[in-house]
């Protein structure tokens, strides 16, 4: 078991209304040095969060009070670049357990769900409402059911359904990976590998 | 298997999955794997907590490039924490039986060289690395991609990994490219036209009379910018240009196994009725020399062009807006003649050695402007070799130009090669993201050629001027 389960998550969320944000953004290059998984959350989006002197940048979204909450709301085609596990890595140890966007990118897509944040892809009009409950509300809750597959702005009702299959759905909601599973379908695997 | 058409990638992907998950990915087998210092230690880390090992280290091959120094690689590297990352891949892999090529080895170089180089990519296979720049491997009919840290363990742990079959798109490029117009141009112009996201969800195929002219290394520049349209990979159907580069390289299949593996490559192409979910077609004649003048490199136009306007481009115009003033240009600039402070010329997308040839070209006889700093990087010492070997190390050091060590270097910066924060540097590199070449920095991606008029001018030059 490599994470927590996720089952339903009911949070405010933190609105980042930037396009194609890169996972270079996301955890810079030179932060990318650890040998373990820990402590990434505290360079997340780094050179968007603090100057050159390490001060923090009181117009950057996490260091606003105002906002917080296990839930990042991105733009389109978010996590794009950089294949780095490590930008899903410092999303998670920051505290985020799902993020939403319009887009994302396949390989952050992927590499989400394998650390444990949830991936939730909504339209850009359900985006543009997200923003907008936000913006009137810093506090706006937001209810993601993955046993569903909804997301719902809890102050409106207002909720769309969005996809994942239904082998890393059941991944998800046990906390179980890839891994575990591979592990389990090694002969059949050292068989097939015989004539390769 | 079934007689319906079907895609040069569907050949590949197909004949590799072990299972086949009912609503859910593909378990994806692996034949090659490659891994460096950076996404590498905490898969293995992974192996030891859950107490499970390598199970064919020998389809595992390790470099040590990204964080690597481009100068003095004789001595201890000094940074601490990129030493125990290089200590850390040289115990992991002394440990589990996999091939090693740490720095100082004669076969060291950036993954996505040394992998073609020495015959270790080969038609038909199935290659990934935790860098999404393996779309490199492409160039040679062979499905590559770039995966993350867990999917690293899960290739070491048991040769699969886990992966929905992506769409299919073909995108061809027909005619005779111009005077100056080099394989990176036609890259950058396709990603200006896609859009950074344009091909999300899709493994592209190349197809059209530019690909089958183009040269090996030209082909793995196109297949290693794939990423940048947000394309998982992208491949070439092989053909005898392929087949010529593999040959005799040192680990590629000699004799008798050369000969039954040429018979199954041969048949790796896409049936003449075979459908993609996408299929865009692109002229050579519209393709000029490209430059980018945005933080993505989707915001890429011909040299001669000017900046577009915010009202003209697809997307959102605050983000628009945010990318032009990082870069500190304005809508409608034009960018010929704009101030160059540092030219990079390397990295797995340029630093093979056609690359340096056509800088060469440009270089030879001329002096380097003395405001710029220029990092000349290659990609492997082998590539360094034949740097020397050809003469060309003579023409750049005539010029005012000095050759560094192979390394990915200023392309992510991870190392001590950082352009400063507000510099320009036009880079032969991948990717212009904000700080991508250190903090503060702003990157604009060109050709070989662009940089190397560039580097001779001091300012962003049409390079068709001094051809």
């Amino acid at each position: 078991m490599a994470y927590d389960s996720f089952n339903i998550l009911k949070s405010s969320a933190v609105p980042l209304p930037i396009e194609n944000v890169d996972t270079d953004q996301i955890i810079p290059a030179r932060f990318l040095k650890a040998t373990e998984r820990t402590g990434f959350g505290d360079n997340l989006f780094r050179d968007w969060r603090y100057d050159k002197n390490d001060a923090p940048k009181a117009d950057f979204v996490l260091n606003n009070p105002t906002y917080s909450g296990k839930i990042l709301v991105g733009g389109k085609n978010f996590g794009s670049g950089s294949s780095r596990e490590h930008a899903a890595w410092a999303i998670y140890d920051y505290g985020f357990r799902c993020v939403v966007s319009s887009f994302f990118a396949d390989i952050f897509r992927g590499n989400a769900i394998n650390v444990g944040v949830l991936p939730v892809q909504v339209s850009p009009e359900f985006l543009h409402e997200i923003f907008t409950a936000i913006e009137a509300d810093p506090k706006a809750e937001l209810e993601v059911s993955l046993p569903e597959q909804k997301i719902t702005i809890v102050s409106t009702g207002a909720f769309e359904n969005f996809a994942i299959n239904g082998y890393k759905k059941n991944n998800l909601l046990n906390g179980f990976d890839d891994i575990d599973y591979l592990q389990a379908m090694k002969s059949e695997i050292s068989a097939f590998a015989v004539n390769r | 298997m079934s007689n319906s058409p079907t895609t040069l990638f569907d050949k590949v992907w197909d004949s590799h999955v072990v299972r086949k998950i009912a609503d859910g990915p593909d378990v994806f087998f692996i034949d090659r794997h490659f891994i460096h210092e950076v996404t590498s230690p905490v898969a293995f880390l992974g192996l030891l907590t859950r107490g499970i090992g390598v199970l064919s280290p020998e389809r595992t091959f390790a470099t040590a490039d990204h964080n690597t120094p481009t100068i003095n690689q004789h001595l201890p590297v000094e940074d601490p924490l990129s030493a125990n990352q290089l200590l850390q891949l040289e115990k992991n892999t002394a440990k589990y039986g996999i091939s090693h090529w740490g720095l100082g080895n004669p076969k060291n170089g950036i993954v996505h060289v040394v992998g073609p180089e020495n015959g270790i990519t080969l038609p038909g296979m199935t290659i990934v690395c935790g860098d999404s720049h393996t779309s490199t491997h492409g160039a040679f009919g062979a499905i590559a991609f770039g995966i993350g840290t867990s999917e690293v363990e899960m290739v070491l742990s048991s040769q699969c990994i886990m992966q929905p079959k992506p769409m299919k798109m073909r995108i061809n490029v027909n005619g005779v490219l111009g005077k100056g117009v080099t394989p990176k141009d036609v890259a950058l112009y396709i990603i200006s036209k896609l859009t950074t996201s344009g091909a999300t969800g899709y493994f592209v195929e190349y197809a059209g009379d530019v690909f089958e002219k183009m040269s090996m290394e030209g082909r793995m520049t196109v297949c290693n910018l794939s990423i940048e349209m947000g394309a998982r990979g992208g491949m070439i159907a092989p053909d005898q240009t392929t087949f010529d580069y593999i040959h005799g390289r040192e680990l590629a299949p000699k004799g008798a196994d050369w000969d039954k593996q040429l018979a199954y490559w041969k048949t790796l192409k896409t049936d003449a009725s075979a459908t993609f979910d996408e299929e865009i077609t692109f002229l050579a004649s519209d393709i000029e020399p490209m430059i980018t003048y945005g933080t993505n490199p989707g915001m890429g136009m011909g040299i001669s062009k000017h900046i577009p306007n915010a009202v003209d481009i697809e997307g959102g115009v605050a983000t628009y807006e945010k990318s032009l003033e990082y870069m500190g240009f304005a809508q409608n600039d034009s960018m010929i003649g704009k101030k160059v402070d540092y030219v990079f010329i390397g990295s797995c997308t340029n630093g093979r050695i056609e690359d340096f040839r056509a800088f060469a070209s440009i270089v030879k006889g001329r002096k380097k402007a003395e405001h710029v700093t220029a990092w000349v990087v290659p990609g492997s010492h082998v590539v360094e070799a034949q740097i020397r070997e050809e003469g060309i190390y003579d023409i750049l050091t005539e010029a005012g130009f000095a050759l560094r060590q192979p390394g990915c270097s200023a392309c992510l910066a991870m190392n001590d090669d950082k352009i400063p924060a507000g510099k320009y540097a036009v880079s032969t590199s991948n990717r212009n993201f904000e700080g991508r070449q250190g903090p503060g920095s702003r990157t604009l991606l060109a050709s070989p050629l662009v940089a190397a008029a560039a580097a001779i001018t001091g300012v962003v030059t049409d390079p068709r001027e001094f051809l």
